[in-house]
């Protein structure tokens, strides 16, 4: 074992080159920490620094945008803990909480698929569970490039198989998400999981080690050479070696372990043995020890050399940016240790204590009897460099946005309409996910109400009240690289439809920001403008944003990916019996289209299937119009008065009503006024289509008025077909074998 | 008074919560059995549930066989104690030679959660008396090694006793020999299903409720005309 550098070496030898930018750190970060210090920093402090500050843990290029959400929240009763947190926290009534968060794992996907995927959830659920709740589901967001693209077929089938992994092994049901196409995300593929969990609001946790002398307790799997790429570089650039090992930069995933974990923690919890607790995810030990440390404001000290090991040969700054999965820190009272200890072995968890709570406001770490850390933990958790990054309007925006696709060749007989509805049904991104879908559970746990291709996912939280979450997803990329600050309302705006179609009020937002490299202009101005119209979306609905991710560099040399902010809406169901599906079941039952519909198709699902074209303009945002489209799904679906609710988005009306005849099994009769072409495939904002319950016509009617919503009865649901009159009539046999057909074909 | 059902949870155990929620649902008790008990305590019935126990290390099942539990219960249900293996728990019955065969890759090579239709085709186990001869039953499949094998002799064995519970019905989803889609041992005690019946008891959360008479037939055998199948082949 090579000797470590400590800090009295480090304040000896201040001319000692540094490996700091092969770190990924600036000249100006390095120079920063060592005037932090007032000295060199040892390598173990540089492992600490260059993962605190990376992109990745700092925000340091998307804070000063970030501050937004918080700056223009609306005013929540409900929001319990929020942006900062691990994950934000909602309070859904009758003293429960929800938490959620959706983060990317959109690198280490490309370059391993299965492990890449897999340890994207196992991330996510330690979040949640580090604040205190029991997680209950996840979801995932997916993009790649073209559906035919030989790349697609390696990376997608390994991260659906790794989601399927974790996930089932892990006992969480999946129960909703997205897959989308695009030959933007060809190289840079987009994963995104979010999962949810559930609490009381006393079980609430915090991230803070308080309370010199309590114990500092890491558990879970060992720390092994995992995810530390940069710390080998550290390693062989300090100690000259030429031939050190090369280690996996993905790091694996066992989600057995997790499970244990998960469990374990929930006792550890109820046993109230837990005074703070955090997850260990990217950087390790690092940010778990620095977070812990600066929350609480006290200080703690950490025996680097008491961290199991996996691989022996780790040294301390190798422990300190071992991103090992399946690992949790813990703050405990001296007086709770032997319980906490019993708890683990009984669900055979290794836990080991390796260190303590200070009160000299220091982080300060050992290894083998000589310190090797002493920093201020604020200055690695808090204080990173903050960057006002470049922002410049593309040159190309314009002119993208003067190609407006009513010049492309349309659609206009019967026969061409009809084709066009079966060719974007077929399209991969429209088509059947069941090849995606049917690899996930989403019934373990019994309490999943609405799945996958719903509108939302629905859990139900308390059997004896029926209380329950509704929630969704969605980007679109092509309308934010039309517009940022549109495209990401109109996310917002979908993901808030699709709660409330299924009846749930919605309460919050999370959102993952994925987007190309900081570093250039044009993508900085796509973020600014994604994130205040986010953030301005949010007000206008009336739903605070509770937490997120952002990821940058997802590009292929100068290219990047289309800005896509992908948004996530919880809402509250308070009984999900009354929870409203998309599919037509009662022959009869009269379709009413809530909303109005104009001729926009700027980078609609239309465009893009049958021209490859995208430009001109996103569909116009109306977030007062959505807010009342909202109103009016909630308090019908609370009145028993729909049979089903669908919200129109891609591929609009056409495509709506293909998905409704589709789930349901019947078909149904429909008229349409005006030029069926826009009417069937137009994608303005604000619509939903529903059946009704027989004899809620009338009630439907005055309560759209009321919220001042446009209602119109288009037809009825029943027979075999869906029928546009004057237009087609296609058997829904035939809209199956063409939705249904897609994916397979591909991936088989 | 209702009839002590046991399920026992393992390191890895999912859908435990699920067959307690169904013994419930069905009018029975349900006991929670940590997989270290040495002791059954009475328990009129045992359910071992579906998920993957011991991370499927080694083999699905092939860990959890030797729990300290399995220790009374292998013997327990020699003597007849009646048990019901879901999924991870079919592939733990088959693993302490329970029951005979074994549970593969799903033909696909990938996981499968879907309704599926399955058909009950014995009828005289204390699991299964609550459904009519070859009724049509829509449950879940959820598994990535769910496709049930054995050799020719034993699947002779099998048929000619009648011992094949219940086969999937509407198109075999993962290569199962002859549509297998459930077993049951020499006794009839003794039943491995590789569906989920606890994931159908209620339409707000899964397919219908056709689940629900594995969950009372058991707990009218076990409360009064105990059951032994006619057929039992020597």
């Amino acid at each position: 074992m090579s000797a470590a550098d400590t800090v009295p070496q480090a304040a000896a030898s201040p001319e000692r080159p540094q490996p700091y930018a092969e770190l990924g750190l600036t000249d100006a970060e390095y120079t920063r920490i060592r005037d932090l210090l007032g000295r060199r920093p040892t390598d173990a402090e540089l492992a600490i620094y260059s993962v605190m500050w990376s992109e990745h843990c700092s925000y340091k290029s998307s804070r000063v945008h970030l501050r937004r959400f918080a700056e223009s929240a609306p005013p929540s009763p409900a929001l319990l803990a929020g942006i900062g947190q691990q994950a934000g926290v909602v309070d859904i009534g009758q003293g429960y909480a929800v938490t959620f968060k959706v983060e990317s794992h959109n690198h280490p996907s490309y370059v391993e698929p299965f492990q890449g995927a897999a340890t994207g959830v196992g991330g996510i659920v330690r979040d949640i569970l580090a604040m205190g709740a029991r997680p209950v589901a996840v979801m995932d967001s997916l993009r790649f490039g073209p559906a035919d693209a030989p790349d697609t077929r390696r990376v997608l089938p390994g991260v659906v198989a790794g989601i399927s992994f974790y996930g089932n092994c892990l006992g969480l049901p999946n129960i909703g998400g997205e897959l989308a196409f695009d030959p933007c995300y060809s190289g840079n593929p987009l994963v995104n999981a979010l999962c949810v969990g559930v609490m009381r609001h006393a079980d609430l946790k915090d991230a803070a080690a308080r309370g010199p002398g309590n114990k500092v307790i890491l558990f879970g799997s060992r720390t092994g050479p995992d995810g530390i790429g940069g710390a080998s570089v550290l390693a062989s650039a300090t100690f000259g070696g030429t031939d050190s090992a090369k280690r996996p930069s993905v790091q694996v995933g066992d989600p057995f372990t997790e499970k244990l974990l998960v469990e374990c923690c929930l006792e550890l919890y109820a046993a109230g043995v837990v005074a703070a607790i955090q997850d260990l995810g990217a950087a390790g030990v690092s940010c778990a020890t620095a977070e812990l440390a600066a929350g609480g404001g006290s200080g703690m000290r950490v025996e680097l050399d008491a961290v199991p090991l996996r691989d022996r040969g780790l040294g301390p700054a190798e422990i300190l940016m071992s991103e090992s999965q399946e690992r949790m820190m813990a703050v405990v009272e001296p007086g709770h240790v032997g319980r906490f200890m019993q708890i683990c072995a009984r669900w055979g968890v290794l836990a080991t204590v390796i260190g303590e709570v200070t009160g000299t406001g220091r982080l300060q770490m050992s290894w083998h009897g000589e310190q090797v850390v002493d920093i201020l933990p604020g200055t690695a958790a808090d204080e990173g460099p903050v960057y006002q990054r470049p922002i410049q309007r593309p040159a190309g925006q314009d002119e993208l946005q003067a190609d407006d696709p009513a010049t492309l060749a349309r659609p206009v007989s019967g026969p061409q309409l009809r084709a066009t509805l079966l060719s974007l049904l077929a399209s991969p991104g429209q088509a059947d996910k069941s090849w995606v879908t049917e690899q996930y559970d989403r019934h373990v746990r019994g309490n999943t109400v609405l799945a996958m291709p719903e509108d939302a996912g629905v859990l139900r939280v308390d059997e004896q009240t029926g209380l329950g979450v509704a929630l969704a997803t969605d980007g679109n990329g092509r309308f934010c690289l039309l517009d940022p600050y549109a495209g990401a309302q109109l996310a917002l705006a979908e993901a808030y439809r699709n709660v409330a179609a299924t009846g749930a009020v919605p309460l919050a937002v999370t959102n993952c920001l994925n987007f190309g490299s900081p570093e250039d202009p044009g993508v900085m101005w796509q973020f600014s403008e994604a994130v205040r119209g986010l953030a301005d979306g949010c007000a206008a609905l009336g739903v605070p944003v509770t937490g997120g991710n952002v990821s940058f560099y997802n590009q292929t040399d100068a290219v990047p990916i289309h800005p896509t902010p992908v948004v996530g809406v919880l809402g509250v169901h308070a009984d999900v019996a009354r929870r409203v599906p998309i599919g037509f079941s009662t022959a009869g039952a009269s379709i009413v289209l809530l909303g109005r519909t104009g001729a926009e198709f700027g980078g609609s699902a239309w465009a893009h299937v049958a021209h490859g074209h995208i430009g001109g303009r996103p569909p116009a945002v109306d977030l007062a119009a959505e807010r009342a489209l909202a109103a009016v799904l909630t308090e019908a679906a609370a009145a028993g008065l729909l049979d089903a609710a669908h919200d129109l988005s891609d591929g609009g009306l056409a495509v709506a009503l293909a998905e409704s005849c589709l789930a349901g099994g019947l078909g149904g009769q429909v008229s349409v006024p005006g030029d069926p072409f826009t009417e069937l495939f137009s994608e303005s904002a604000g619509r939903a289509v529903l059946a009704l319950r027989p004899g809620s016509e009338q009630a439907l009617a005055r309560l759209a008025a009321g919220h001042g919503v446009t209602a119109q009865v288009l037809g009825a649901v029943g027979g075999t077909s869906l029928v546009v009159t004057g237009a087609f009539d296609i058997p829904v046999g035939e809209l199956r074998a063409a939705h249904r057909g897609t994916l397979p074909a591909l991936f088989d | 008074m209702t009839a002590r059902v046991g399920v026992i949870t393992f390191p890895g155990s999912l859908d435990d919560v699920d067959a307690a929620r169904a013994v419930a649902r069905a009018g029975g008790t349900p006991v929670p059995v940590w997989h270290g008990e040495t002791d059954l305590c009475g328990l009129a019935a045992v359910i071992l549930p579906g998920g993957f126990s011991y991370g499927d290390y080694l083999r699905c099942g092939a860990i959890a066989r030797f729990a300290p539990v399995l220790a009374e219960l292998i013997p327990a249900a020699r003597d007849g104690l009646p048990v019901l293996g879901i999924c991870n728990g079919f592939q733990i019955l088959c693993e302490a030679h329970l029951l005979p065969g074994a549970l593969t890759r799903n033909a696909g090579l990938r996981f499968i959660n879907r309704a599926v239709r399955v058909r009950v085709e014995d009828t005289r186990t204390p699991w299964t008396r609550d459904y009519a001869q070859d009724q049509e039953i829509t449950v879940v499949l959820k598994s990535g090694e769910g496709a049930y094998v054995a050799d020719h002799a034993t699947l002779a064995r099998l048929t000619a006793g009648g011992r094949v519970v219940a086969r999937y019905a509407g198109g075999n989803p993962n290569g199962s020999v002859g549509d297998i889609a459930g077993v049951r041992s020499e006794a009839g005690n003794v039943v491995g299903l590789m569906p989920h019946p606890e994931h159908a008891i209620d339409p707000l959360t899964g397919p219908g409720t056709d689940g629900l008479g594995f969950f009372t037939s058991v707990l009218r055998s076990v409360t009064g005309d105990v059951l032994v199948p006619d057929g039992a082949d020597g």
